[in-house]
């Protein structure tokens, strides 16, 4: 049976179609099984930022009504080959999803895979309902920014109302993961510390992925940030976050404070 | 002193938001924090309490602090008047 990751936030535009994208490129590339799944109907964006869009021809909700089997509408990643993807429909009928169809589907993926990554749409409306119904784990995506940290609070009352996890008395695994963080402003003082995130939604860290052009950059070239300039900030960041979802202990990276010099990181390339 | 004040004061911004989220979010838990769970606590407790004392619907308040190592779940029945003379009026 699968682990079945929700990845969430209330707010839009704080990276959760970039963090499924990369953390299911991170786990599939350890040799994993993945699956990730795009819960927002209608404007669908997850098979942009795999690199899929034009590959898609049945979709979600085509499972859902019958009109496709479920492997027909699974897309293959071209780069990591235990990477699939299910995309969501551009239906402009948010009904589309219904609570006996996702449970059906979503059964079926937690059979074949290792993870299953549901990638939720902003709100809390029923899509996001839906996206974090199935939920082992929720990857609670937030910016160091005070809108993002009150939306985050409310989804994680819902986490623990919502779900079947809930309902059965059990608790969702819900983790934080700190996106968009920009090191100098934080030493500046002007944007709200990792410590005062943690200290409020009081929720175990599970990364800092730092304020990176690399992720604008691999979102241009569709292909999961993870995977596409492994050396980068935001990708060490998102490989060692997939890495605790496996269990393993690693070391916290705290962006800015630069791991290797000038002259390491020379050497490291040189070598 | 304004000239002193922009010039030398820490201009860091971030422990008001630190501060405002803190108040905000204490109170929105209170209103809102888990939802059906607190919601239902209550009808519940309110049942329990309205049994044996006549009680209020909105005199009863039930607050969930989430936190880590452990969560505090706070709740307060206000009674009007000695309770003791309430239940003797009641019986």
């Amino acid at each position: 049976m699968a682990k079945i990751i929700t990845v969430t936030s209330g707010k839009g535009g704080v990276g959760k179609t970039t963090t499924t994208a990369a953390i299911g490129a991170a786990l599939a590339r350890t040799g994993d099984s993945v699956v990730v799944v795009d819960f927002d109907v209608g404007l669908r964006n997850l098979d942009l930022i795999m690199g899929a869009e034009r590959r898609v021809v049945y979709d979600f909700v085509n499972v859902i009504q019958g009109d496709a089997r479920l492997p027909q509408a699974l897309i293959r990643d071209k780069r990591v080959e235990t990477l699939f993807l299910l995309p969501a429909s551009q239906t402009r009928d948010k009904d589309a999803l219904t609570e006996e169809g996702v449970d059906k589907v979503i059964g079926d993926l937690s059979r074949h895979f290792d993870w299953v990554i549901c990638d939720s749409p902003a709100g809390i409306e029923r899509g996001a309902t839906l996206a974090m119904r199935h939920a082992d784990i929720a990857i609670v995506v937030t910016n160091p920014e005070v809108s993002s940290v009150r939306d985050s609070d409310r989804i994680v009352g819902i986490l623990d109302a919502k779900t079947l996890k809930a309902e059965r008395g059990e608790t969702v695994d819900k983790r934080l993961l700190l996106t968009r963080y920009d090191p100098i402003r934080a030493a500046r003082g002007d944007m709200l510390k990792t410590e005062d995130v943690l200290e409020i939604l009081s929720l175990p860290l599970l990364g800092i992925v730092p304020e990176s052009n690399d992720v604008l950059r691999a979102s241009n070239f569709g292909v999961p940030v993870s995977i596409h300039d492994p050396e980068s900030a935001p990708a060490r960041a998102y490989v060692d976050a997939a890495r605790r979802l496996k269990g393993e202990t690693v070391a916290m990276e705290i962006p800015g404070k630069p791991r290797l010099g000038f002259f390491g990181k020379f050497l490291r390339r040189a070598a | 002193m304004t000239l002193w004040k922009k010039l030398f004061s820490s201009a860091s911004s971030a422990p008001q938001a630190r501060e405002r989220l803190q108040i905000l979010l204490s109170h929105e838990r209170q209103v809102l924090g888990g939802d059906d769970l607190l919601a239902s606590l209550r009808e519940d407790i309110l049942a329990a309490v309205a049994k044996r004392v006549p009680c209020e619907r909105d005199a009863v308040k039930v607050r969930l602090e989430r936190g880590a190592p452990l969560s505090i779940l706070e709740i307060e029945v206000e009674i009007r008047g000695n309770v003791e003379l309430v239940l003797n009026q009641a019986a």
